[in-house]
Formats: structure tokens, sequence, C-alpha cells
């Protein structure tokens, strides 16, 4: 693959509700973020790609209203309809295709609509939606599987909201740092069995934004490229009933593709930093296992020995990831932004030592129905 | 005049879009949806390629990308899969909590079918075995099947 790195990236501060802006405004702010960062103007974004949500900003074909605060006045704007994660990846694939640069931005403010409703929308109309069954009940059910499959118990999923919102504490960004034990996250209020309350992430708002350019561009940026060393997505089955959910497969496709494309052999060892999307705090386990750091059913166990804490080999989520902020669309974006961070050694308090590759994925769909697998690196 | 924006009130103004749809359910779900309003009755469809027996039924097999032309009845009967007990109540569900969603394997079908159990719920495990009950007025809805309950 021809070299192209992310040489500019911009977040909002994640809020439970942000009344002073509007949509175009976090775009606005981190459109300019992203600039500033890579040290370029608008004269040096060649293409634009806007990431929204019909349903989540409460208007019909809603990118048109924010083409203009990502600085895409007068040039060539795409739309992707999805987490962040793809959004880049279309970002990348423009890029690739001949682009200098390419600017992507995601916005998502949870606080305006209902997320129950929109989430029950995602389902299918004739056999699902009449249920009642929306994100929270979805994955609950997902957690059950995991847990009667593998033994998996929920003072090991919440031994994971206590790392990730511990780890928020660190983050700036964060919007819900918290200093909480195992026992708070089991008597925290039942949510669906076995999801209680500090198992979900929260309603967000937020945008966030990054600049992928090729390598000639890259050179002429402010700060030092992170190369984009591998990226993949995959998708499996819609209808939960047809997958078997502890088993996620596309992940691994994805996880597979991506690492050979960064030449990765042994993920364990040669990835310094991974930030996961922990949308309820069964994912995490269920995704490492997914993406090949520990065998089937493990993924409990792995985080029982705090392999996946700041001080453990594989430090996860050091952000506090989305179970500390979840702006949905742009929640993967800001995974890819972490990882960035940290391979800059820009984390500040949450920064990782000596990190040279790090991993981000971003999920779409039910139960995690598709992942995208970025993996980028200091190193070209 | 630089601080001017601290002293906004921050107003925010209630909306909301309602779009009404008639969604087409297809030959194979309207076979299906009709089933269940006149005859009581769950069917589903075997992929001629993957053997899979699919409910709710559809026209093709995602995997294999093959028509499905095969009907095969299924029993009103299974066993749970995987289930949720939901314990938040919210203006969206079709029944107070606590109540279940569960992936149900009907006895012939191979693929789990989502819907929910409605009682009992502190005998709901794995494998236990439910049963449909049928709503007595039937529109040809996926509610004509009003739950399932442990058997």
């Amino acid at each position: 693959m021809e070299r192209i790195a992310i040489v500019g990236v911009g977040q909002t501060k994640y809020e439970r509700r942000k009344k002073g802006e509007i949509f175009y405004d976090l775009v606005y702010e981190v459109t300019v973020k992203a600039m500033e960062d890579a040290g370029f103007t608008l004269n040096d974004i060649d293409n634009v790609i806007t990431i929204s949500n019909d349903f989540w900003d409460g208007r019909t074909i809603s990118c048109m209203a924010v083409q203009e605060a990502a600085g895409a006045h007068d040039k060539n704007v795409s739309t992707v309809e999805g987490d962040g994660t793809f959004g880049a990846f279309y970002g990348a694939m423009r890029v690739l295709g001949g682009f200098g640069t390419t600017l992507v931005v995601a916005h998502s403010k949870g606080s305006e609509g209902d997320p129950r409703f929109i989430t029950n929308g995602m389902f299918d109309p004739i056999y699902h939606r009449p249920l009642g069954i929306e994100v929270l009940s979805a994955s609950a059910l997902q957690a059950n599987v995991y847990m009667e499959k593998y033994g998996v118990t929920e003072e090991q999923f919440a031994q994971v909201s206590v790392k990730n919102h511990g780890n928020a504490r660190k983050n700036p960004l964060a919007q819900l740092p918290m200093n909480i034990t195992v026992e708070d996250v089991m008597r925290s209020r039942k949510i669906a069995d076995p999801l209680k309350l500090l198992d979900c992430s929260p309603i967000s708002d937020g945008a966030a934004a990054i600049i992928i350019a090729n390598e000639e561009r890259a050179r002429k940026a402010h700060k030092k490229p992170v190369w984009i060393k591998g990226i993949a997505h995959c998708s499996e089955a819609y209808f939960l009933g047809d997958r078997d959910l502890a088993d996620p497969i596309a992940l691994k496709e994805a996880a597979k593709k991506a690492y050979a494309m960064a030449g990765i052999r042994d993920p364990l060892k040669e990835i310094d930093v991974v930030e996961l999307y922990d949308a309820f705090s069964y994912m995490e386990p269920l995704w490492l296992e997914g993406l090949g750091f520990c065998g089937p059913g493990e993924g409990g166990r792995m985080i029982e020995k705090k392999i996946s804490t700041m001080e453990g080999s594989l430090p996860v989520n050091p952000s506090g990831g989305v179970l500390s902020a979840h702006p949905v669309l742009a929640a993967g974006l800001a995974r890819i932004i972490e990882g960035v961070l940290q391979i800059r050694g820009e984390a500040g308090e949450h920064q990782i030592d000596g990190v040279k590759t790090a991993l981000a994925q971003g999920i779409n769909g039910p139960c995690g129905q598709s992942h995208c697998i970025w993996i980028m690196g200091r190193d070209q | 005049m630089s601080n001017w924006i601290e002293r906004v009130e921050p107003l925010t103004l209630k909306g909301q879009i309602k779009v009404p749809y008639t969604w087409s359910v297809g030959e194979v779900g309207s076979r299906f949806l009709v089933s269940l309003r006149d005859d009581q009755k769950i069917i589903g469809n075997r992929c001629s390629e993957c053997k899979t027996v699919f409910v709710p039924p559809r026209m093709n097999c995602g995997k294999c990308f093959k028509r499905i032309t095969d009907w095969v009845d299924l029993s009103p009967e299974g066993k749970v899969e995987a289930f949720t007990i939901v314990r938040f109540a919210y203006p969206l569900q079709p029944t107070e909590p606590p109540y279940a969603y569960a992936l149900i394997k009907l006895d012939g079908a191979d693929v789990g079918f989502l819907h929910i159990i409605k009682g009992d719920l502190d005998r709901l495990k794995k494998e236990v075995r439910v049963k449909a009950k049928f709503a007595g007025k039937r529109t040809g809805h996926i509610r004509d099947i009003e739950g399932f309950s442990i058997v």
C-alpha cells in the first residue's frame, strides 16, 4: 500500500449535554482544531468526509447541514452514515485514490434525541422493532450469551467499568471520570440482565475530526505523521438469531486482514496500546478475544489478570473508552485519535510509555455486526 | 464585548419528526405473517445449499446467495438459546417489565427466533422449553404471537 498518514486530529470535550453549541459549531470546532494540529489551512484540505445520521440529528440528509462547518465549501465532499472508523476508512481510500489530503469529521448529540427510540429504529421494522428491542436489551442478550458459553462473570465485566472510568480521570476530554469499585458496579441499578447502569456507556454530545494525507503532503504537516499500517472491516448477519453472539466472526476477519496488511504476526507482542469500542463493559473481553489477544472465552481472565490496565502489558482504553463518553458515530473516530495521541506521545496524563503501534476499533450495527480495525504506527 | 457569550441564556427547542411508513413485507414475509394470522402456525424455509432452516423465512440465503424455495412447518415450541430480563420501563416496549427478550430455537429451525417471554421469569434459563401464545385478535403481525411462556 502507498504510504498514508494521519497528520491532524481534533476533539471536543465530551459532555452529557452541550447547550451552547449546535452540530454546526461542534463540527467547526474540531475542523479548526485538526487543521491547527496539522499546521494546515483550508487551502491544504482537498476533500472532506462528514459522518452523520438522520435519526440522531433529527433531520433528513443531515450531512448537508454541516458541510460548510467542515470547510467543504467549494470542495469535493462525501458522506458516511455509520461509525467514524468506517468514515475514516473511506477517507483513507480517497487519499489512496488521488486526493492529497482528506478531512474526516463526525458529530453526535445523543442528548437531543431519544437513544432508546433511535436504537430501536436500527432493528428490522417488520419482525424485531415492534418487540421494542433497542441497544441496551440487545447488548444484554449478547452479554448473557457470552457468559453462558464461557463462564465469564459479571464481576469480570464490572472490572472493565472500574478500570476505564478510572482511566478517564486522566483524560480531560472524558465525560465520566469515576473512582468506583466492583461493588459499586454490581450494586448499580439493574437495566437488563446482566447489565447494570455502570456497565453501560452514557449519552454524550461531542465531535471529532482527523486529517489523512498522502506521503508528500504528510511531510509538509506540522506534526510527525502517524502512519496507517493496516485497515480492514468486515460484516456479518443482521438478525441476532442468525449469529453466534459470543463468536465475533466479523471482528476476527477484520483483525486478520488488518494484521496481515500491517505485517503483524503476534498482536499481543507487537501492539502497544488498544482503543476499543466498549459501549458496554462486556465488550472489552469479547472484543479482545475477537482481536486474537487471547483465545475464545479467555477475555474475562485477561481482565482479571489486569493485563489491560494502564500498567499492564496491553493497556486498553487508557482514554477511558466509550464507557466514559459515547458520542455515537464520533466514538470510533475518537478511538483513532487516541491511538494517534499515544503514538505521538501527546496523550498527557493517560500516556503509555513508548507506544510505537496502536490499534483502534469501531463498530456498526446491533451487537457489533460490523467491525473496523485500524493499526497505526510511529515508524514507516 | 468578548465575554457576551457567557451571558447568553441557552435555549432549547422541542420538536419531533414523525413520518408514516408502509413497509411491504414481501411474498415470503407475507406468507409467514398470514400463517400466523390465519392458522396460528409458525413457518420457516430451508436454503437448498447450506440446509439452514430460517425463521422468519426469507427469499434468499445471505451466506450461500441462493434463492430459497423449500417451506418448512415449524413447531410453536422450542428451547431458549439466549435471553435477557428487561428491568427498565420505556414507552416503546410491548409489555410491562420485567419481561425477557429471547432467541428461541424453534423445533425444526436452525436459527434463533427473537421474541418476548412473559411470566415465570425465575424459571427462565438457557435450554428451557417455551411455547408460543397466540393473540386472540390477529392482524398479520409479528405480535400475533403475544409472547412465549415456559412449558
